[in-house]
């Protein structure tokens, strides 16, 4: 590869510097000198930042604008109250966020497909119902049995909407609509069946469901797994850029590839430092929330899935175009089936999730709203409503946002309808913003 | 014949739609390796043709031929067993992925049961080398930020991909500009230098005659003339095209009944 060569020549002509005389198509061209009309992934420190700038510039700002948007957001509530950037406060808006970016990923299956799933909450109910009253008297199953049957059922009523909707062709709103009414008879359903249910709500009665939320790991414990996750992390980043250099394909510069490493591990560890310091108010409480790893756990094999996958591609491609996507031999069908599984799926987690955090279930869970903020969250944090794109860590920051504006309006003592129309006002700067910045990138392309 | 073996070959093919004789025993044959346009004005049969010849609508009555041999086209899937693939006007690509996986789209290399990236970026960039595709920033940019020239390229490339014998593009240069065309009507002739037969279905003439070795034209439903691009100019093209017949010009292989 030629591009020390390349160098002074591209910094001298600026990015502008693309197809210099080769644009004459009867020349003979070779793949190197393909190579040098990419600036784009050029392998230089310098000409890295500077497409990363133009790509930024370009509208594709990624999670940039949410970033900052949420730390402008804690900066305003750590001046507002004192009580914010507390370590019991931060943990405590970790473990409130989890649900909602739970319920975002299992949304983000329906959006990236260019679908819309109304039933999440519902049908993470329903599974999670089920889950409970098995490992709970007078079945007393051992907590893993219970939860994989009531996941299990999470993922046949997923297929069961998602073949009503492909295979009968009837839009997905409408479908999930009725999965929004259905699955709540359901559930009230569950709760007259099951006798552990009392007065209408079903206790967490498992060890390891409650500590899913409400234990922590030891403090030891959470920096082992911090250095064993972050070694992990930089192994396969460092493998994965170094087998594309060594195969001649471009590839970030060590310098970049070092920085996002040092960058997860300091973000790594302030949150395992902030989850270790002393939070109790009468006996100490110190520790990693076992939830934090299990979230992390979920985006890594989501993001994996959605990434490296053949199924994660189709369900990218048929977002944009089903048509494409038919052409190209893929089993539209199916796959979508397998996206709406998949999200009823990761809603049942969901719930698990938020009944650990009461320490129960109630019959009055409200399925219709929690939605809506799932939907939130996704779009909040970068995913589109029209298909195609989304990551799922875009519902991750978008329920951190949905959470800390909950907890620092609520420290500020502002009421639920505060908060929500300060939610709503968020949502809609979020969503104004992302598009702007891709308006003013396309106008820019052309 | 041994040697003129034509690739494709429709005898004596009609289609019929309820009242509507759309094809009238169309006698089309395709060489091999060679850039065959298919011309006619609207309504003259040619994206009936094509829809046929790609297992869209099979046939009423007749024959298709390939390589020689009787072929059954009743699907897209048996035109693309057989290597034939359309590119049609839209393109099919997805514009939220980048040129790369597109070309893979539906046939991606694996590794360890997951997406060899790697390997899918090395072969695709030496397929849009060989097709001398140099205008891109980057095969790692969403096909949405390219240009209708460079999608085409890419629309193209990804036929290559799929070891078509046969590469039918439908009007691959209406939507394009001056110099976008030249770059569209280069890339065909790479194709076809390549070893890979086209059929080109295009309104445009001057296009036409930029690359195409031989030229069928249809008028009403009927194959009118089919001969060598040397045995036409535009004027006999246009007579043919809209009177179906010409009355200077006898083209060989010219069956005006």
């Amino acid at each position: 590869m030629t591009d020390t060569v390349d160098d002074p020549v591209a910094g001298g002509k600026g990015p502008e510097s693309a197809p210099p005389s080769s644009a004459a198509p009867g020349s003979v061209t070779t793949s190197e000198e393909l190579m040098a009309l990419t600036p784009d992934v050029a392998d230089s420190l310098r000409d890295y930042l500077r497409a990363w700038w133009k790509r930024i510039r370009g509208g594709e700002s990624g999670a940039l604008p949410i970033i900052a948007g949420l730390i402008v957001i804690c900066i305003f509530f750590d001046v507002q109250s004192s009580a914010f950037f507390t370590s019991a406060n931060i943990v405590n808006l970790f473990v409130q966020a989890t649900f909602i970016i739970l319920l975002g990923m299992a949304e983000l299956y329906a959006l990236i497909l260019s679908e819309i799933d109304l039933s999440v909450g519902f049908v993470g109910a329903v599974g999670a119902a089920i889950a409970l009253a098995l490992i709970g008297s007078p079945t007393n199953w051992p907590w893993w049995a219970g939860l994989i049957v009531g996941l299990a059922a999470c993922l046949v009523i997923g297929a069961f909407q998602g073949a009503i909707i492909t295979r009968l062709k009837i839009p997905s709103f409408v479908v999930t609509l009725a999965g929004l009414l259905g699955w709540q008879g359901v559930l009230i359903y569950v709760f007259d069946v099951d006798k552990g249910a009392v007065g209408g709500v079903i206790s967490v009665s498992n060890g390891v469901i409650d500590d899913l939320v409400s234990g922590n790991m030891t403090p030891a414990a959470g920096w082992i797994v911090l250095v064993v996750a972050v070694g992990l992390f930089a192994l396969a980043t460092l493998l994965s850029t170094g087998r594309r250099r060594s195969q001649g394909l471009s590839a970030p510069p060590l310098g970049i590839t070092v920085a996002t490493i040092v960058a997860v591990a300091a973000a790594g560890i302030v949150l395992v430092f902030v989850c270790n310091l002393n939070r109790g108010v009468v006996t100490p409480l110190q520790g990693v929330p076992w939830v934090i790893p299990v979230l992390v756990v979920v985006v890594v094999a989501q993001s994996f899935m959605l990434a490296r996958t053949r199924l994660g591609r189709y369900i990218y491609a048929i977002g944009a175009s089903p048509e494409a996507a038919r052409r190209a031999g893929i089993h539209v069908a199916r796959v979508r089936t397998i996206a709406f599984a998949l999200c009823s799926f990761v809603a049942g987690l969901a719930v698990v999730v938020y009944a650990s955090r009461l320490g129960s279930l109630s019959v009055g869970f409200d399925g219709g709203t929690y939605v809506l903020y799932a939907v939130a969250a996704a779009v909040i944090g970068g995913a589109s409503l029209f298909g195609g794109h989304g990551k799922p860590i875009h519902p991750v920051l978008g329920g951190l946002v949905i959470a800390t504006l909950t907890n620092g309006l609520a420290l500020l003592n502002i009421s639920t309808a505060g908060t929500d129309i300060a939610t709503a006002a968020v949502l809609l700067v979020a969503v104004a913003v992302d598009s702007t910045l891709r308006r003013r990138g396309r106008s820019g392309e052309a | 014949m041994t040697v003129d073996a034509p690739l494709l070959e429709l005898r004596g093919v009609s289609k019929v739609f309820g009242a509507v004789q759309a094809l009238n025993k169309v006698d089309l044959s395709v060489p091999a390796g060679k850039i065959t346009a298919l011309v006619g004005d609207n309504g003259a049969g040619k994206s009936v043709t094509i829809k046929t010849i790609s297992g869209l609508w099979p046939p009423t009555e007749g024959q298709i031929l390939w390589d020689g041999a009787p072929a059954n086209i009743h699907s897209p899937n048996d035109a693309e067993a057989l290597g034939i693939t359309t590119i049609y006007q839209d393109l099919a690509l997805c514009d939220n992925l980048d040129i790369v996986q597109n070309l893979f789209l539906g046939h991606e290399k694996l590794r360890h049961r997951l997406l060899d990236e790697t390997a899918m970026e090395i072969e695709a960039r030496q397929v849009l080398a060989d097709l001398h595709v140099t205008t891109v920033r980057s095969i790692r940019q969403p096909v949405a930020s390219l240009s209708g020239g460079q999608r085409q390229s890419v629309a193209v490339a990804k036929a290559v991909l799929s070891a078509a014998k046969l590469v039918i593009m439908d009007e691959p240069t209406a939507a394009l500009g001056v110099a976008q065309t030249g770059q569209v009507l280069e890339l065909i002739k790479r194709l076809s230098s390549q070893g890979t037969a086209v059929m080109v279905v295009s309104h445009n003439l001057v296009d036409v005659f930029a690359v195409a070795d031989q030229i069928s034209v249809l008028y009403l439903g009927r194959l009118v003339a089919q001969g060598p691009a040397s045995d036409f100019d535009t004027q006999v093209v246009v007579e043919y095209m809209t009177t179906g017949q010409s009355t200077r010009a006898t083209a060989p292989g010219v069956e005006t009944p």
